[in-house]
């Protein structure tokens, strides 16, 4: 299949599969529009948009479901930042809808009081479907935003979360997340670990989109595969798998279908791999030295550095946004207490001070914050510190326990795994504490990476 | 060896693959064992570890004849294993430390490790599902090598010992009380050569 890849949408294109390849949208020569941004016209507090049902412009199935898929996807995707007060559903169901984008009723949209509507359409072509949207100014009447896709119909989400993030950008400068996905371990294959004798089941790693649509398998070896997390590309994922006895660190390249081992043939076990902002090394948890201590390699195995030097536990690493600072686990003081040092071993300091504390994660600039898994009481929750002022905010409270925080991209979001609906599964939380999202309900599911 | 199993030996086998330096060493001494009698397996007699052999003043370099279990001794590792001998060390929350109590597991498999000089054996650390994911994995491996060094300063050679931890990935009891959380938290041996 032909496929024209112009930059505006070249980074769109992150469907993950490793059997075959799907065709991207593809925008045609794009439209005039007058870039403008859509503010309240109560004046402060967010805009009123309206997301109507695309318009399916084809009559065949597959086109009116796209239709449909593409529209509601897009209200949830942009409802996910809450950059824009969304007009309920039910409320935009009164309003008739347009036949193309030439016969809007901007008159009753203003009686709802809407600021903008988001109007597409989808056309069945030769090659899939051409996707055209508008995001009108409802008192101007004016396009403030206005983009054609064309390509395969197979993944039609795909082009209400590319519309999503393309909004997001051109309206509040913001990078949304719509296009990210997230990687997990799970047991819900219920397969057994070869050549033991207790029934012990086996764990494989997990991709998924942001919002828990497309969860698909990465590993297959029926072992026990932990602690994945993605390059900063989003084309790799690297990962502990005890595949050969002792656990190791593997890197699958999702994409090309390859494996990379950059730990082969090292003594001791290497858990809890971290990619350094450039994506060109991995720190990593090794016990090669006799207890665990935390070691920096390129990610061909070349160029090993050991970073700490302790008697105690020194564990999961995580790299500060300009790869200059690694915080960390160590129990030195008795306790498992998460420190910073820099990448080069030196300045090392304390900056949890609690009964126990494990799993830095560091928030992407422009955000200088740790989450962090903090045992509150029986069980674990999830918090979150300000490195400036070292003020601490707790974002779980006893639910179940919680566990193994992770940042999205724009750090507004943080994925992490809760027993609170009974079984261990993946959810999703604002950084503020809000929007609570469950991502994964097949068996347990277990430390979420999100990819930058 | 020769009573195996066609599944102990597969077993066998996929246990050489991870201690493949222990598989290519010595064969098990000759000690002539008479073949268990039938129905020996079944019997309730004992399912506990053999008596120590008699203490001896000296370590000599020749050991004595040790006094071997008949039924260990033609045991696949898959029955060894599934009705260890080696007894778990149990630890406390959030520590690696030898209680007294698991000193006087890992003297008894000391005392078996000496019988059994061509096992080798892989220690398991696990732990509760207390404490994180992350930070257990540390933790188990603590535990495992605690377990390790002790048994190496009982005279076992620290060849014979392996070490991997499974922090709390593999509860042996699902449950989420105290008593469940309890025998989590072990050193765990498998024997994964004879």
């Amino acid at each position: 299949m032909k496929r024209i890849l112009p930059v505006t949408v070249a980074l769109a294109v992150t469907i993950v599969t490793t059997t075959a390849q799907q065709p991207s949208p593809t925008p045609a020569q794009q439209p005039n529009e007058i870039s403008t941004t859509i503010s309240s016209d109560a004046g402060g507090g967010a805009p009123r948009f309206a997301v109507p049902d695309f318009i399916a412009l084809s009559k065949d199935a597959e086109t009116v479901d796209a239709a449909q898929t593409i529209g509601r996807v897009l209200w949830e995707d942009l409802n996910f930042e809450r950059e824009f007060a969304l007009i309920p559903k039910d409320v935009v169901a009164t309003i008739p809808a347009a036949t193309s984008l030439t016969d809007v009723p901007f008159d009753r949209w203003r009686e709802i009081n809407a600021d903008g509507v988001i109007v597409g359409t989808v056309l069945k072509t030769e090659l899939g479907v051409r996707v055209d949207v508008r995001l009108f100014n409802v008192r101007s009447r004016v396009a403030a935003f206005s983009r054609e896709y064309s390509g395969s119909v197979a993944n039609r989400r795909l082009y209400a979360h590319t519309i999503a993030d393309e909004i997001h950008q051109q309206q509040r400068a913001l990078r949304g997340v719509a296009r990210t996905k997230l990687t997990f371990n799970s047991d819900r294959d219920g397969e057994q670990m070869p050549g033991m004798v207790q029934s012990r089941g086996v764990k494989e790693i997990y991709i998924a989109d942001y919002d828990g649509e497309n969860q698909r398998r990465v590993t297959t070896q029926r072992s026990l595969n932990i602690n994945s997390t993605w390059s900063p590309d989003a084309r790799s994922i690297a990962y502990t798998s005890y595949r050969r006895g002792a656990p190791a660190i593997f890197v699958s390249n999702i994409y090309q279908g390859t494996l990379d081992e950059p730990t082969k043939g090292a003594a001791g076990q290497a858990f809890l791999p971290a990619w350094s902002p450039d994506g060109t090394r991995i720190a990593f948890t090794t016990t090669r030295d006799g207890n665990s201590e935390i070691y920096v390699t390129n990610r061909d195995g070349s160029g090993v550095r050991r970073v700490t030097n302790s008697p105690a536990i020194d564990s999961t690493p995580t790299w500060s946004p300009t790869g200059t600072q690694i915080a960390f686990t160590s129990d030195r003081t008795g306790t498992p207490q998460i420190y910073v040092v820099g990448a080069d071993g030196l300045g090392l300091r304390q900056i949890t001070h609690e009964p126990y504390a494990d799993r830095p994660t560091w928030s992407p600039a422009p955000y200088n914050e740790i989450a962090y898994t903090s045992r509150t009481g029986p069980g674990n929750d999830i918090k979150v510190m300000e490195l400036a002022t070292g003020q601490v905010r707790q974002l779980t409270f006893g639910e179940g326990t919680n566990e193994s925080p992770s940042f999205s991209a724009n750090g507004r979001h943080i994925a992490f795994m809760s027993t609170r609906s009974g079984k261990s599964q993946i959810f999703t939380i604002s950084k503020d504490g809000k929007d609570l999202r469950q991502i994964t309900r097949l068996g347990n599911n277990f430390q979420p990476d999100w990819s930058k | 060896m020769k009573r195996m199993s066609s599944n102990g030996a597969v077993a066998a086998l996929m246990l050489c693959s991870l201690t493949i330096a222990a598989c290519s060493g010595k064969k098990p001494p000759v000690a002539r064992p008479m073949p268990p009698p039938p129905g020996a397996a079944a019997g309730a007699s004992s399912t506990r570890p053999p008596a120590p052999p008699e203490p001896v003043a000296e370590p000599t370099i020749v050991p004595p004849e040790p006094i071997r279990d008949e039924r260990i001794n033609a045991a696949s590792l898959i029955d060894l294993n599934t009705n260890s001998p080696l007894k778990p060390a149990y630890f406390d929350l959030d520590s690696s430390e030898l209680s007294s109590e698991a000193q006087r597991a890992l003297n008894e498999n000391s005392t078996l490790l000496k019988q059994y000089a061509n096992w080798t054996v892989t220690i398991e650390g696990h732990c509760d599902e207390r404490g994180t994911a992350e930070y257990n994995l540390a933790l188990g491996e603590r535990r495992a090598v605690a377990a390790r060094a002790y048994l190496v300063s009982l005279g076992i050679s620290a060849d014979r010992l392996r070490t991997v931890s499974y922090g709390k990935e593999f509860p042996f009891d699902p449950g989420h009380d105290d008593a469940a959380y309890a025998k989590n938290r072990r050193a765990h041996f498998v024997i994964t050569a004879k």
